[in-house]
């Protein structure tokens, strides 16, 4: 169980986040609906560990989140092309997350020489790829997919979607996605959070 | 003339596949006859050929780039066939780094032979695979150029051949682009003023009333003028983004990904207010990867692969994947989750009992769908 637990949170003076409560078991795809501008991402960022609440706390099987070593809560952003580090070529930031196997690279349909190229030299698209494959690769218990395939083409966003659902069924990872398109939702969600205020 | 031939077909447009290429085909035969021969696209009932010619118009562009090889065992770049004999003879499956200062030039195509029109009072939407050169595309109109690019090919504004510093001229204030990413904002300015920055006309109120107009019909709070790009969500970025480009009333708007990032609700009132742009007689590229959404709004969608535009069609024929010509247009349209959610290779890696390849079984495909692993028109 990945539970939020009285989350409060606020950039500054504006409040984010008060007193939000999220419960996702690890069979369960769970759909974050929100207006944009809401806070999905900052939330995101909660429950992945990027940012810390100001009051509540994000649980794992009512433990803390470990906050050293590798994340059992991994997170994919929106924008792979700030995710990953620009001076390193793709090989290295695979190899962030231990050793990808081979076959998970082709699933994605990760090119072989776009290992050896840099993050600029590649599409949004294929940048997404080495990101899911480096979150897939750190055996996480769960998957934060923030609007991951928004700058994606449909032939790719089915082909990545469809990889990263047969894993996260193998391996019995809970999700935990963002997603504006209804259609997508209804495919992928097993449930889905409405988020409002107050 | 044309646009009335126009308003007779479409509406009805058949919808099984001969007779749709009977009324592209009849369309360019017909109407185009006795002006130049270009034109490879079926029309919609908002494609007015207002002067007699395209709002824009782009002919036989290729774009290229010039490209150090820092890498011995190429794939399938170019050189790897003029690579010398010492090299070649060197070769190994192991990617090795040559050194920048001993690595050849070689020229690497991204975009080859592509042919688009916006008539005035349409939308036209790009859509296509990502990493397939859309935004070079964007990129190429508006008249920016990487210093190592190589741009042919031929451009038309409002029926006026361009270069690459008329284009630059036009930049702004005639062409206006919604860029792809909130990176394109000044993260050191705040956003009122870069808005305001992209009027030229009147005084510095005129145009302070414009951006607050602007701002007040995107849902925008006043006090966003005096933020800075880091204080902004995704949605309301994309928002100022395209304030900006509305600042100086352009003729064409090339919107490259508008939408993402941006709620369902907030996405078509963006797109809603494209329409009305068009509908008041400018033009429109949308740049996209939501087809859902950009057949919403479109008049016209073109189908981008591979480099180039396969398919250039109405809306109406994305009705099924019947009507559509090329093997990739029927791959994207199987591909939307809103029908089957499936391509070529994940109905191969999933085992039959999987909820997803529930939707996939070959026999609800069309033979000759399988898209992107055969089919004679597409070299992929």
């Amino acid at each position: 169980m990945l539970t939020a637990q009285d989350l409060s949170f606020a950039y500054g003076r504006r409040s984010v986040l008060q007193d939000f409560n999220l419960t996702v078991a690890q069979t369960e795809r769970v759909a974050l609906a929100a207006p944009s501008g809401f806070g999905k991402t900052t939330l995101c960022k909660l429950l992945a560990g990027y940012l810390q609440p100001a009051k509540g706390a994000v649980l794992l099987d009512n433990n803390p989140v470990p906050q050293r070593g590798v994340s059992p809560v991994q997170m994919i952003w929106q924008h792979p092309e700030l995710a990953v580090d620009p001076r390193m070529r793709m090989r290295d930031t695979l190899a962030e997350a231990g050793e990808t196997p081979p076959e998970l690279r082709q699933k994605l349909g990760i090119k072989e020489e776009w290992l050896s190229r840099y993050p600029h030299e590649l599409s949004g698209g294929e940048l997404q790829r080495f990101c899911i494959a480096r979150a897939l690769t750190t055996q996480p218990r769960y998957l934060i997919a923030d609007e991951i395939s928004t700058m994606l083409d449909a032939v790719t966003q089915a082909q990545i979607w469809h990889v990263l659902l047969q894993e996260v069924q193998e391996r019995s990872i809970g999700l935990i996605f963002v997603s504006h398109s209804p259609a997508l939702t209804a495919r992928i969600a097993t449930r889905v959070e409405v988020l409002s205020r107050g | 003339m044309e646009r009335r031939a126009n308003k007779n077909n479409t509406p009805e447009a058949p919808q099984d596949s001969p007779a749709a290429l009977e009324y592209a085909l009849g369309h360019t035969l017909v109407e185009h006859s006795s002006t130049q021969e270009h034109h490879r696209h079926a029309h919609a009932p908002a494609s007015v050929h207002a002067s007699g010619h395209h709002l824009l118009q782009v002919e036989g562009l290729s774009i290229g780039f010039t490209l150090y090889e820092t890498q011995q065992s190429g794939g399938g770049l170019p050189v790897a066939q003029r690579r010398d004999s010492k090299a070649a003879g060197a070769q190994e499956p192991v990617a090795r780094h040559r050194p920048l200062l001993s690595s050849r030039q070689h020229y690497v195509p991204v975009i080859h032979d592509l042919h688009i029109s916006v008539h005035t009072g349409e939308i036209v939407a790009i859509v296509g695979a990502s990493g397939s050169g859309k935004t070079l595309l964007a990129d190429a109109v508006m008249g920016m150029f990487e210093l190592n690019v190589t741009v042919k090919g031929r451009i038309w504004f409002d029926g006026i051949q361009q270069d690459a510093a008329s284009l630059a001229r036009l930049r702004g204030h005639g062409i206006s682009l919604v860029p792809q990413s909130i990176s394109y904002l000044d993260p050191l300015m705040k956003v009122g003023r870069q808005v305001q920055g992209f009027s030229k006309r009147g005084d510095r109120r005129e145009r302070v009333k414009r951006q607050q107009e602007l701002f007040a019909r995107y849902d925008l709070e006043p006090e966003v003028a005096d933020q800075y790009p880091f204080e902004l969500s995704g949605g309301m970025a994309r928002r100022v983004l395209l304030c900006c480009a509305l600042m100086d009333d352009p003729r064409v708007i090339i919107a490259d990904e508008p939408t993402p990032g941006l709620d369902l609700e907030l996405a078509r009132l963006a797109l809603a207010d494209f329409r009305e742009y068009a509908d008041a007689g400018g033009g429109v590229l949308l740049i996209t990867h939501d087809i859902e959404l950009a057949l919403c709004v479109a008049d016209r969608v073109a189908v981008f692969n591979q480099g180039t535009v396969v398919e250039e069609t109405a809306v109406a024929n994305f009705a099924s994947p019947k009507t559509l010509k090329h093997s990739f247009s029927r791959a994207l349209w199987h591909a939307l989750p809103e029908h089957d959610f499936v391509t070529e290779a994940c109905c191969q890696s999933h085992p039959p009992n999987d909820r997803l390849s529930n939707d996939c079984p070959p026999k609800d495909r069309p033979p000759n769908a399988s898209g992107l692993s055969s089919g004679d028109d597409a070299p992929c």
